[in-house]
């Protein structure tokens, strides 16, 4: 093997760490927002995701039959289209279930995972028990390649570029926008923020529903890697809790570093073992650490 | 008070007697062996319920990851009658005969050594217990310690419980992956699969469980049990009254999982396999359920939960397999917003009253001399009632 | 300082939460039997240095000594074994049980999980416990359950609670929040008698209370010592009228 066999595949293995670096956040940040800012288990948070994928799903079925020509261009309007669904779904989540139970963190555990269940009985009767994709347009197909003997899938690139412009949004929203300054302060001091105005009730609502849009983009991202079955939103839901408590559950900048450190552990790991002895080794890693320090990589130090 | 205390002593007693009379006496009598042995199956969950109720009613630690040391009980004493029923003769034909025939397929050409011990039925029935509840200890200690809980704890066990499956069905030749360990016929050479075989196992289950719940009993009513109680209301007051308030909960969640481990093992024994799909997050979470339904705080109620939420969940795959996610829908979102009691708040909510109001109404039309009903004042549904702590033990 | 007969000397107490100092190398000297009132305007870090005395919160530097021991290392339960008692701000009981279970729970004895196991309720606990509850005017409320009590009996609830463990050191952070004229007198009488053979730290609002209860009265300010003596003595002191009495 020449030198830049090896420079390539070092390349293509960073890059695949990447890409699972990027997966990984976009699935914390809904999460990171629902419970780290608010404290809200949502268990149905995989779910979710799978409802931004079946609405790609749905789109490019659409799309398809209807609509032909416009089979390149339909992809970022699905996706704007999953974040308002999931939205208006979590919204009225939030409304039926979540708000009778703010002060009982486990009890909402167990309602969202009902909820969870039920969910995906909705998508087994409506989308089949079998899992499906999408026909993607040609321009998430196929990879780039620089160079010679190296290739850098686009379909990644694309999750990549995704993931970032979320992120980058989540936080100008939450650290630039009135509804971040609201949510941050009802965070820090619940009685506090209702005394000074702000309408607390509404504040939940609409984060619960903003992290439940953003888990419908990250699930209508996931369609361009993987299928959509009924329970694909059961994968998620662990690798996503501990993307953000290991990050520190209220630091956003936490979620980023521990997605990135778990990618790499895992995809590192892949190289010298089999898939699922590296998530063994991840996950347990993951573990430990969270038992020696609870907190998280990123906690304040606070009087308690 | 004194005949208080004696009365919720008799009716606690006094459910523990009416359950014991209806799985050795009424079903016996009435199922066939199929549908026993099925109810013998339902009871091993019972036991991880009951678990459940002391470590999630009364420590107030709710673990997700219950199936795990069901788990761990099953296979290891799924371990010990693979490695009887892969005796030289009856695997000859592998290409090296006297180990468990998953070895085989996986070119595994000798037993590896953690096996070893599974040779010996002592050894066995010693890691069924021990084994989960070293494991139990070993996450618990280090959480605990560093006053993890409430969420981050159901989490973490969560996680456990998702690293054992796929550690189970990764290492195949180890455990027999993803198709678990199955063919297991005897036991010391006596054949499990027979009815009578059936028959005791399912005694044995049912004694066993009724022995734990009095186990718990005895637990709920000594000073841990007072102490658990008021470490939910004011856990911070219990430390700084100079107890080690982790260990309390180090305690009760090992002691959880060895109840969840004996289910696991009389699991393996009765339904002759055991396999990564009573491990993971799915079933785990699925066992709390069999404790919420029957009353978190209600170690009968546990009971009743497990055989009918399981007996629902039999029945609906059959007839209705699209109905039953969305039961368990709403089992979970009921339990939560109505019934956060379950059957045991029921029965002291409604029951318990309409009881009292008819044997009043019938004593008021007989003599009025007859003693009283044994009928203790109905209190509300409070949190406490399903099971309710000992009274103030000034009298004992 | 090495060996002291004090019973308590806090020597360079520290606490910082980001940055903030809550504690800023404070010294505190108690003697036995004297009962000590510390008072100090919201955000003085009274509370904390309870805290910071029972184990509730770590130091960052200094030491704690009670009777020559180094509490700051020790877990809770280890300092409350060694003989303090803290009483929370709240009345901090627990409301599910009987007068007679929140005493008992607090008797010293079967602290593990064994000795909890085999604790068994015997004549010299039940009268501990009757004697307690007439101290603390409850002994006809034994049976009640804890969270039908008033206020006030919730807070001496919570005194008796840690009688029963008979702390050397007893801390009361503001007693008498809350109470009824009658209540606080009937506190400052119990506040005098259980003093008796124990020192005590308590923190209080009330200059009345302060007044008929205390001999010696620390004032603290922004986590430092601002004046220590007799009532008279820190009431006359410029600095403390400047920041805490005169307003």
């Amino acid at each position: 093997m020449s030198l830049t066999d090896m420079y390539n595949i070092a390349l293509m293995q960073g890059f695949a760490g990447l890409s699972l670096f990027a997966v990984l956040l976009l699935m914390g940040l809904g999460l990171a927002i629902i419970f780290g800012q608010m404290g809200v288990i949502n268990m149905a948070h995989g779910e979710f995701m799978a409802i931004g994928a079946y609405t790609i799903f749905l789109f490019s079925t659409l799309t398809q039959n209807y609509l032909p020509d416009a089979m390149q261009a339909y992809f970022p309007f699905a996706i704007c289209v999953a974040f308002v669904i999931a939205f208006i779904v979590g919204w009225f989540v939030e409304w039926a279930l979540i708000r009778h139970l703010y002060k009982r963190p486990l009890d909402t555990l167990l309602a969202t995972w009902g909820l969870s269940l039920g969910m995906q009985q909705m998508f087994r009767s409506t989308f089949g028990p079998k899992e499906v994709s999408p026909t993607l347009p040609d321009w998430l197909m196929g990879s780039w390649a620089p160079s010679e003997g190296l290739d850098i899938p686009i379909n990644g690139m694309f999750v990549l570029a995704l993931t970032a412009l979320v992120t980058g949004l989540v936080m100008l929203a939450l650290y630039k926008s009135r509804w971040g300054l609201r949510v941050r302060a009802t965070v820090s001091n619940r009685v506090m923020a209702n005394a000074i105005g702000i309408n607390t009730k509404k504040t939940d609502r609409l984060t619960f529903a903003i992290g439940c849009g953003i888990a419908g983009v990250a699930g209508a991202a996931f369609t361009t890697i993987g299928s959509t079955g009924p329970t694909s939103g059961q994968l998620y839901i662990v690798d996503s809790f501990l993307v953000v408590t290991f990050g520190g559950a209220a630091s956003l900048l936490g979620t980023v570093v521990s997605a990135f450190g778990i990618a790499q552990t895992q995809s590192i790991s892949e190289f010298f073992m089999t898939g699922s002895m590296a998530k063994v080794l991840t996950l347990s890693l993951i573990v430990l650490i969270l038992m020696m320090r609870p907190q998280g990589l990123f906690a304040s130090k606070v009087r308690r | 008070m004194d005949s208080l205390k004696a009365l919720i002593k008799r009716y606690q007693l006094g459910s523990l007697l009416l359950l014991t009379l209806l799985l050795v006496v009424v079903l016996p009598l009435t199922l066939d062996i199929f549908r026993l042995n099925l109810v013998g199956k339902y009871l091993c969950y019972a036991f991880v319920a009951v678990g459940l109720v002391m470590v999630w009613g009364y420590g107030g630690v709710l673990s997700l990851g219950q199936g795990v040391f069901f788990g761990l009980g099953g296979y290891a004493m799924a371990m010990f009658l693979k490695l009887e029923a892969s005796d030289p003769e009856s695997t000859k034909i592998q290409s090296t005969p006297g180990i468990p025939d998953f070895m085989d397929w996986n070119q595994i050409t000798s037993l590896p050594a953690f096996w070893v011990p599974f040779k010996s039925l002592p050894l066995a029935l010693l890691a069924v217990v021990l084994v989960p509840m070293a494991l139990a200890w070993l996450i618990s200690f280090a959480m605990f310690k560093r006053r993890v809980g409430g969420v981050y704890f159901a989490i973490i066990t969560q996680a456990v419980a998702l690293i054992c499956t796929v550690l189970i069905i990764g290492q195949q030749g180890y455990t027999g992956g993803v198709n678990g360990m199955t063919d297991l016929k005897t036991m010391l050479g006596w054949d499990t699969r027979t009815d009578s075989a059936k028959y005791i196992l399912y005694f044995l289950s049912a004694g066993l469980l009724i022995a734990s719940i009095l186990l718990c009993m005895w637990i709920q009513k000594s000073k841990l049990g007072t102490l658990l109680l008021a470490m939910r209301d004011k856990e911070d007051r219990v430390r700084f009254s100079g107890y080690d308030v982790a260990m309390f909960k180090v305690f009760v969640f090992c002691l959880a999982a060895a109840l969840s481990a004996i289910g696991g093992a009389m699991f393996t024994l009765q339904v002759g396999f055991m396999s990564p799909s009573f491990v993971g997050i799915v079933p785990s979470i699925e066992m709390v359920i069999f404790a919420a339904v029957g009353g978190r705080m209600s170690l009968v109620g546990a009971v009743y939960g497990a055989l009918l939420v399981n007996f629902g969940k039999t029945y609906f795959s059959e007839t209705a397999p699209d109905l039953w996610l969305f039961l368990m829908a709403a089992l979970f979102i009921g339990v939560v917003l109505a019934f956060p009691n379950g059957l045991a708040g029921l029965y002291e909510s409604h029951i318990k009253p309409w009881i009292a109001r008819r044997l009043a109404a019938r004593k008021a039309g007989a003599t009025p001399r007859t003693p009283a009903a044994p009928t203790p004042p109905a209190p509300p549904a409070s949190p406490m009632s399903g099971s309710a702590p000992p009274a103030a033990p000034a009298q004992a | 300082m090495s060996n002291t007969d004090f019973v308590l000397a806090v020597e360079d107490l520290t606490v910082s939460f980001d940055g903030f100092k809550a504690i800023d190398s404070l010294n505190l000297y108690v003697d036995k039997n004297e009962l000590r009132v510390i008072i100090g305007p919201n955000g003085a870090g009274k509370t904390t240095l309870l805290d910071l005395i029972c184990g509730k919160t770590k130091a960052s530097k200094g030491s704690i000594k009670f009777k020559n021991e180094e509490l700051t290392k020790l877990p809770e339960y280890g300092i409350v074994r060694k003989g303090v008692g803290r009483k929370f701000q709240t009345p901090s009981i627990y409301e599910n049980l009987s007068v007679f279970q929140n005493l008992e729970v607090s008797f010293p004895r079967g602290r593990g999980v064994f000795g909890a196991l085999k604790f068994k309720c015997n004549a010299e606990v039940r009268e501990r416990v009757q004697k307690v509850a007439e101290e603390i005017g409850l002994a006809d409320k034994l049976q009640t359950e804890a969270g039908l009590l008033s206020h006030g009996q919730k807070q001496w609830l919570e005194i008796g609670m840690l009688l029963m463990q008979d702390p050397e050191l007893l801390m009361l952070d503001e007693p008498i929040a809350g109470m009824s004229v009658r209540e606080r007198e009937l506190t400052a009488e119990l506040l005098q008698r259980i003093c008796q053979n124990r020192s005590m730290i308590v923190i209080e609002h009330d200059m009345e209370f302060v007044k008929r209860i205390a001999s010696k009265v620390t004032v603290m300010h922004q986590g430092k010592i601002l004046a220590e003596g007799s009532m008279d003595k820190v009431q006359s002191d410029p600095k403390v009228i400047d920041v805490y009495l005169g307003h």
